[in-house]
């Protein structure tokens, strides 16, 4: 039992002031901020531009018990409420459940280079989507439209069976370095986007479908892509969230982490099992965006600090931000067309990919 | 469990990795507040044996930790009795000392909860013990060989375990280093009453500290006494294939390598 230190140590009166990781108020503030003011912009700016003023009194007049005129007009509120709104909104979700699944996934698997996609899990998640797409179409009904709510379940099941065969190809033989994981992922991309060219082929009429969601779009967002996603999101963030500590526990190892007190397996599956549940939501309403689980999570580390405690609850909110910011560059930088998010987010993250892997391909040798 | 039990038993211990019998029927009773040291050449399975005993490593026979089955612990529960530090531990990029250290209150941390005013005491009182408080917010990737020895013994006192297990801690430290590690383990056993089990490669540091050798050879326990009892030349030259002269010093048998001609 460790008590104070001895009466004849020296260092007995010795006070120093300890100072843990935790996370700090002030980067939960900047969090927020981003995220409020990414709203704000995000509504206001597009083909028609919204007052920010009158679109901020608005927004605030629908917070419980607060009425407030606006000043906007009918057709102002009915583009703002029901186009805008639901659109940076799930832009919010789907870009913090991305960066929440990539930094989770960087600590699950010791790997800074882990994210969604490079592991292959959104396409495992994307051939779910497909396979509901082209069987609802096959079974004849409602051929188009939005997706059925069971969807992000059906995506689920094509992300676990992704990130179990990346992780069971890049365990074998033992190589622990960085690249060796997402080599795996590259592969395990390569053969469920395969699978999921097949299923598409089979049906002409679905290709439109399957690519009109794939490039990546939060355009046709509705409320009911929100209410889709939501349930999900809560669920990931409990779980990832509630297990913060944790990832700061694995960042010493298996073998260290069951020795200080840490069930290692069952703490990865858990995690693992959560990550790929956000990114399986976030995939079936918006398609693949890439690179925001790996800039993101990066980042904040960056500025703000190494801890789980830090880098979860961080990331989430900046992630957020950052696709909501992404997605007003693809909204406006080729007016009236719009580009594809992901063709956005791929133009900042690849180059950042590139940085995360020098640098890590450094730390190592 | 009684005050009676001893704080290590091991009956018929056994351990098979990859086809390879590791270890072969160890049996050993470890006391309270005793130093025990298992030496034995390379591949004698002394690392798995540290594993076995703990339940960390899967291993038929039986083990058991304060009188209690070693293998059916829950993670946390076996935390609280048991600290380690590896042979060659994780330093995570990044991590500051005090962080790190903070990591040995795990199992003392409730799950789903943050550290309290009283984990950071206990590691308060452990970093100053270690004279590593100038360092508490230094990253360890900047730290020296022989502090972040010291950090990871900080880590494993932070657990306030009864028992500390040590793999090889002064393989990778010059002697003057070793001799400080191994000084601060053996006040900070006297302090408190801690139970000591390392492995160790070097015979004449083995003897200087340990109460008790255990010789392991071939997966078994083929010599246990006082280190004058166990590291002998003939001992030696049997398990080893070491041609060595022995030369008792009062402090400990010095161990002479003599070369060949």
């Amino acid at each position: 039992m460790v008590k104070p230190a001895d009466r004849d140590t020296p260092a007995q009166h010795v006070r120093v002031p300890l100072r843990p990781a935790r996370l700090r108020p002030v980067w939960l503030v900047v969090g927020l901020l981003a995220v409020v003011g990414s709203l704000v912009v995000g509504v206001s700016v597009g083909p028609v531009n919204l007052p920010p003023t009158g679109v901020a009194r608005e927004l605030v007049s629908l917070l419980p018990w607060v009425d407030l005129d606006s000043g906007l007009s009918e057709r102002q509120q009915a583009l703002l409420l029901e186009l805008r709104l639901p659109r940076v909104v799930l832009g919010l979700l789907v870009g913090g459940l991305l960066a929440l699944a990539g930094a989770c996934y960087q600590g699950v698997f010791r790997n800074p280079l882990a994210d969604p996609h490079l592991l292959g899990v959104a396409a495992g998640a994307g051939l779910g989507v497909t396979a509901v797409i082209t069987l609802r179409r096959s079974g004849g009904g409602a051929a188009t439209g939005a997706l059925p709510f069971g969807t992000p379940l059906a995506a689920f099941v094509g992300a676990i069976a992704a990130v179990t065969m990346t992780y069971a190809l890049a365990s074998r033989g033992g190589d622990r370095a960085p690249s060796t994981l997402i080599l795996s992922g590259v592969a395990v991309s390569a053969f469920l986007a395969a699978g999921q060219t097949f299923l598409m082929q089979r049906d002409a009429d679905a290709i439109r479908e399957v690519y009109s969601w794939l490039l990546g779009r939060l355009g046709t967002a509705g409320w009911r892509d929100v209410l889709l996603v939501l349930p999900y999101a809560i669920v990931t963030a409990a779980v990832v969230l509630l297990h913060r500590r944790d990832l700061d526990v694995l960042s010493v190892g298996d073998a260290e982490a069951s020795a200080l007190g840490l069930d290692p397996q069952r703490t990865r599956y858990l995690l693992t099992a959560a990550a790929s549940l956000g990114t399986a939501a976030a995939v079936s309403v918006s398609g693949l965006i890439g690179f925001v689980g790996i800039i993101v999570p990066h980042t904040v580390r960056l500025l703000a600090g190494v801890g789980y405690r830090t880098i979860l609850p961080v990331s989430a909110l900046v992630g957020g931000a950052f696709l909501v910011l992404a997605d007003l560059v693809a909204r406006t930088a080729a007016a009236p067309a719009e580009v594809p998010i992901g063709v956005v987010t791929a133009f900042l993250g690849a180059p950042f990919f590139v940085l995360v892997l020098r640098t890590s391909t450094a730390a190592r040798s | 469990m009684t005050a009676a039990d001893p704080v290590i038993e091991t009956r018929g211990l056994r351990v098979e990795l990859g086809g390879n019998r590791i270890l072969d029927g160890v049996d050993l009773v470890v006391h309270a507040g005793e130093w025990v040291t298992v030496i034995g050449p390379n591949g004698a399975g002394k690392s798995t044996f540290l594993g076995a005993v703990t339940g960390l490593v899967p291993a038929a026979g039986e083990a058991y930790l304060l009188g209690r089955d070693a293998r059916r612990m829950r993670h946390r529960e076996r935390a609280r009795l048991v600290a380690s530090v590896a042979q060659s531990p994780v330093v995570p990029p990044g991590v500051t000392v005090l962080d790190y250290v903070l990591l040995g209150r795990t199992a003392h941390i409730p799950r789903f909860g943050r550290e309290s005013a009283a984990d950071l005491d206990v590691v308060h009182d452990v970093l100053v013990r270690l004279e590593l408080h100038p360092f508490t917010g230094r990253v360890l990737t900047t730290l020296s060989g022989g502090e972040l020895q010291r950090v990871f013994l900080a880590r494993a006192l932070a657990q306030q375990a009864r028992l500390l297990l040590l793999d090889e801690p002064t393989s990778a430290l010059d002697i003057g280093h070793q001799q400080e590690v191994l000084d601060l383990v053996d006040a900070l056993r006297r302090d408190h009453e801690l139970t000591v089990l390392t492995t160790m490669h070097d015979l004449s540091i083995t003897g200087a500290y340990a109460d008790r050798v255990v010789l392991l050879a071939g997966g078994r326990v083929v010599a246990d006494g006082t280190p004058r009892e166990v590291i002998t030349e003939a001992a030696l030259a049997t398990h080893y294939q070491a041609r060595v002269r022995v030369i008792d010093t009062g402090d400990g048998p010095l161990v002479v390598p003599i070369r060949a001609r």
